[in-house]
């Protein structure tokens, strides 16, 4: 819980990662420029006094991720998204034994999500079953961007992706989760494009799509689907830390959302370990529309509350504490 | 020719070159890492890029028109353009150096050209060009409401940076240029109903906000990434420095992959 002027956040990190980028976890080249680019994304937005040296980068392990978040950084509850990135990893990126040991010990503030991949259709169907059974899964990830032998990456509205889907709906797995932002597969069709989102989100209506990095940079292709589908989500990962270093576009970005989508479809999340999640939060306390950005709404310490947290929470069926929520219910 | 004019001449060619996505000269950005002509004409250019991970597509368009451009030139004989540290970078700088085109260097995935993605950013930037005009036409004349940019002209606006750009954008994509021109119009040049207009316009300043984000994400990363690239960088156009500078680079640069 955050605390400031009087107002009380409960906060929902809503995309964390345990993961693995040493040299001798990293499978070729590509494991090593993958993680080198989360470090300049690091390095290019984080304020001086937040900058981790790389070698902690490379990995930080479970008690610094709980010290970071819980006790540093003012989270009441995180979800781990983990990206697999098999091709570029031996034991993959995000670390799954790991991080799932971590939610067993602390279940009251830890969520696992997991992630699954089309391309190995049946056999991969099979397992997603027994996964969601040991995870306990509410949610997964997926990276549409992962590379898998020649393929650069799927889409939504692939064939199998839709099977998978429908094997979601039928397990609970309410919460999909896409990584729609700077990406790695693109060749011609466009990997930033979100158009498949579009077509999941009208065929799986009880389905939650939560774009990460809210379709950055495609603002506005994404803006236009989520007014369009209900169902349509935005997480601020990596979008989150503009707050520094752009604070006027920043500003753009959340004026957008606000008004394209609205205040409950917004979650925030620190990217973990790309950015910590305390001077985010802080900051975003504390922050405010320029006045002369005339264009957009001030934003309100009750749209706060929500995108910090209590969005999060309603997707997830986190229970938030007495008096921590606002008055009117934050998901309708 | 001697060396420093021919250099002079081939940045000028690459000032042509644009990065499609973000709408901006490559040279501006900081992706020119080095010019090198010799005197017999043959000219080696090397590019470099924010991330690994930029999009192979883009790349190739960008190393590519690189290359026309150079070639293009009178006193050029053997054009090399190579792109640096990125993940396709062999394949890249194969392909380029056989002239083997989108389709010939990237093979199977590579289902199309890369025209109609070149014409989606123009159209792109074309949208984004609009709403920064008339974004400063209602800004500058408060008595102006959204709903009569339907009636406004491309003679109406002001002769600033902003106006300039919108003409060069227009140009590009064939649409009017004439002062009589209505100027909120859709990718084909037609007026939007009037009802529309304040949706529309929304909209544009979305498409505006998604290409100067990306810009700054790409030229902070581009100077993280090599630092002595700021140098190179020009400030974007229409856009204030920001204050307080951008983060120092305090970390010794790490081992450049090659």
């Amino acid at each position: 819980m955050y605390s400031k002027d009087g107002e009380n956040y409960f906060i929902v990190d809503a995309h964390v990662a345990l993961w693995d980028a040493r040299p001798e976890n990293q499978l070729n080249i590509h494991g090593k420029q993958f993680i080198d680019c989360f470090y300049d994304y690091h390095r290019n937005l984080s304020p001086a006094s937040e900058l981790w040296p790389y070698e902690e980068y490379l990995y930080y392990g479970g008690e610094r991720l709980m010290k970071d978040l819980f006790v540093d950084g003012y989270v009441d509850h995180a979800i781990f998204q983990p990206a697999r990135l098999g091709a570029f990893y031996r034991n993959g990126f995000g670390q799954t034994e790991e991080a799932f040991a971590l939610t067993r010990r602390h279940p009251d503030k830890l969520t696992y999500n997991h992630s699954w991949d089309p391309r190995y259709e049946q056999k991969g169907l099979d397992r997603l079953r027994r996964d969601a059974e040991r995870f306990q899964l509410k949610g997964v990830k997926l990276y549409t961007a992962e590379w898998k032998g020649d393929s650069r990456g799927y889409k939504l509205d692939d064939p199998w992706t839709y099977r998978y889907l429908e094997v979601c709906q039928e397990l609970g797995i309410t919460n999909i989760h896409i990584h729609k932002g700077p990406t790695i597969r693109p060749l011609d069709r466009d990997a930033f494009d979100v158009a498949d989102v579009d077509k999941a989100a009208t065929r799986f209506p009880e389905l939650n799509f939560v774009v990460e990095h809210c379709g950055l940079p495609r603002l506005e292709d994404f803006c236009w689907i989520a007014t369009q589908e209900p169902n349509v989500h935005a997480g601020l990962a990596v979008a989150m830390p503009f707050i520094h270093s752009r604070p006027r576009y920043f500003a753009q970005i959340i004026g957008e959302l606000l008004y394209w989508l609205d205040e409950d479809r917004i979650q925030f999340s620190s990217d973990y370990a790309l950015w910590t999640p305390r001077w985010l939060v802080e900051r975003f306390v504390d922050f405010q529309i320029p006045a002369d950005m005339t264009e957009y709404e001030p934003i309100t310490v009750a749209q706060k509350k929500k995108i910090l947290g209590l969005n999060a929470a309603a997707l997830y069926g986190i229970e938030v504490p007495a008096g921590l929520g606002v008055a009117e219910p934050a998901v309708a | 020719m001697p060396a420093a004019p021919r250099e002079r001449s081939a940045r000028a060619a690459l000032d042509t070159v644009m990065d499609p996505e973000l709408d901006e000269p490559i040279t501006d950005l900081g992706f020119v890492r080095s010019v090198t002509v010799t005197p017999g004409g043959g000219i080696t250019v090397r590019l470099r890029l924010p991330t690994s991970f930029c999009s192979p597509n883009f790349a190739y368009l960008m190393a590519s028109d690189a290359k026309d451009a150079l070639t293009a030139l009178p006193w050029t004989r053997r054009v090399v353009v190579l792109l640096d540290d990125h993940h396709d970078s062999e394949l890249i700088n194969r392909g380029l150096a056989a002239d083997a085109g989108y389709r010939g260097t990237f093979g199977a995935e590579a289902e199309k050209d890369l025209e109609a993605l070149r014409l989606t950013f123009r159209r792109k930037a074309h949208t984004a060009a609009m709403e920064r005009a008339l974004t400063g036409l209602l800004r500058a004349n408060p008595d102006l409401t959204e709903e009569d940019l339907h009636g406004v002209v491309l003679g109406d606006l002001p002769g600033t940076a902003a106006t300039h750009a919108l003409l060069r954008r227009r140009a590009a994509l064939g649409l009017g240029v004439a002062p009589t021109d209505p100027a909120l119009v859709d990718e084909d040049g037609r007026r939007f109903p009037p009802g529309e207009i304040p949706l529309r316009l929304r909209f544009a300043r979305a498409v505006r906000v998604s290409i100067d984000g990306n810009a700054h994400f790409c030229r902070g990363l581009l100077r993280t990434r090599y630092p002595e690239s700021a140098a190179d960088q020009s400030p974007r156009a229409g856009e204030p420095v920001p204050a307080g500078g951008l983060l120092p680079v305090t970390v010794a640069p790490k081992e450049t992959v090659q």
